[in-house]
């Protein structure tokens, strides 16, 4: 917001041509590059490790490919979406830092209670409600 | 709001109307862009919820197959290899608009288009063979939480892809405007985004369900 001076200068009526930040997105061959090669990386690693059989049961395994998806959506964010704390005077990190923690509280939030309540409707507990008079 | 400065004009003129000019913008800038990622993220919330249902539901197999029995690990494998290509191929669109050449910026938007609707065309087959073997989505919860989850990932391409065709049509029309660019850079986040889905996609449901 350090422009305003030169927008000010210019800014008697509407924007003619908009500035709709097309101009101040820099993309480069290589930042594409490199977020190609990356993402090629971390989906060729899980999908092997899967194929192979190299993972066989789930626990370790199912803690690494949601890490390695994690990695690669951040890799995606960055070299793909052009996601940085600059960008749109940092209402675009804002704005994603509060969907993660919305996407974060439903789903960990989701399967947790419901794991929960799965507990409650075991076996044992279903043969104590047959067993009731 | 910024500060407002009223100007009021000297008391002679009387056709002189007060006049009120908001001296500093309180727009941001680049509000369009700004406006679609609040979208994308809003779409990031409808994701989550499904994302939640598969969580809960993805284990419940009523006695119909499992994860582990119906789904193909390479198709997939296909699957997002052609959705990762199609991101890049549009990441050299965009360079190509950046330098004002429409001719190979139309040519790579062609190639993301098919790419787009390989991946389309793959999960349509897939989805028939599934409700051919009897596991379509009224089988079992697994299988409608799978179908809804997945199915809404493919909505979202399939109306990638419409709205890339209107952008080819408006660009060979009007050629590479200010407005066509800021729609092209829309449809860009758009796309990756939905990359980024498909990642949470193939990892939580496809590979571990394969696992579970």
């Amino acid at each position: 917001m350090s422009d305003h001076a030169t927008h000010n200068a210019h800014d008697d009526g509407h924007h003619e041509h908009a500035h709709d930040g097309v101009e101040d997105i820099h993309v480069t061959l290589k930042g594409y590059a490199t977020g190609f090669c990356a993402a090629a990386l971390l989906t060729i690693l899980p999908f092997w490790l899967v194929m192979s059989g190299a993972f066989s049961k789930t626990g370790p395994a199912d803690a690494f490919i949601l890490l390695l998806a994690a990695i690669q959506i951040i890799v995606h964010m960055v070299y793909f979406l052009h996601l940085n704390s600059k960008s749109q005077g940092g209402w675009n990190m804002l704005a994603l830092v509060f969907t993660i923690v919305l996407v974060v509280i439903t789903l960990s939030g989701s399967i947790w209670i419901m794991y929960h309540l799965n507990q409650n409707m075991m076996p044992s507990m279903m043969r104590d409600v047959h067993n009731l008079p | 709001m910024s500060d407002m400065t009223m100007t009021v004009s000297g008391g002679s003129g009387a056709d002189q109307a007060l006049t009120f000019h908001v001296t500093e913008a309180d727009h941001p800038e680049n509000a369009t862009l700004l406006g679609f990622w609040l979208y994308l993220m809003s779409d990031c919330l409808i994701f989550a919820c499904l994302f939640a249902t598969y969580g809960v539901l993805g284990r419940e197999y009523a006695g119909g197959p499992s994860a582990r029995e119906v789904l193909e690990l390479p198709t997939v494998a296909i699957n997002t290899t052609l959705l990762l290509f199609s991101s890049i191929t549009y990441g050299f669109a965009v360079l190509e608009m950046q330098h004002n050449r429409r001719g190979p910026m139309m040519a790579w938007l062609i190639v993301t288009w098919l790419l787009g609707a390989g991946f389309i065309g793959l999960e349509l087959t897939e989805f028939m063979h599934l409700v051919s073997i009897g596991a379509g989505p009224q089988r079992s919860a697994f299988l409608s939480s799978f179908f809804t989850l997945v199915g809404t990932h493919g909505l979202h391409v399939t109306s990638g892809l419409i709205w890339m065709i209107v952008l080819m049509v408006q660009v060979g029309k009007k050629g590479l405007t200010p407005a066509n660019k800021r729609r092209l850079m829309c449809l860009s986040m758009f796309w990756h985004f939905l990359d980024v889905v498909w990642v949470g996609v193939f990892s939580f449901v496809y590979l571990m369900g394969v696992l579970a």
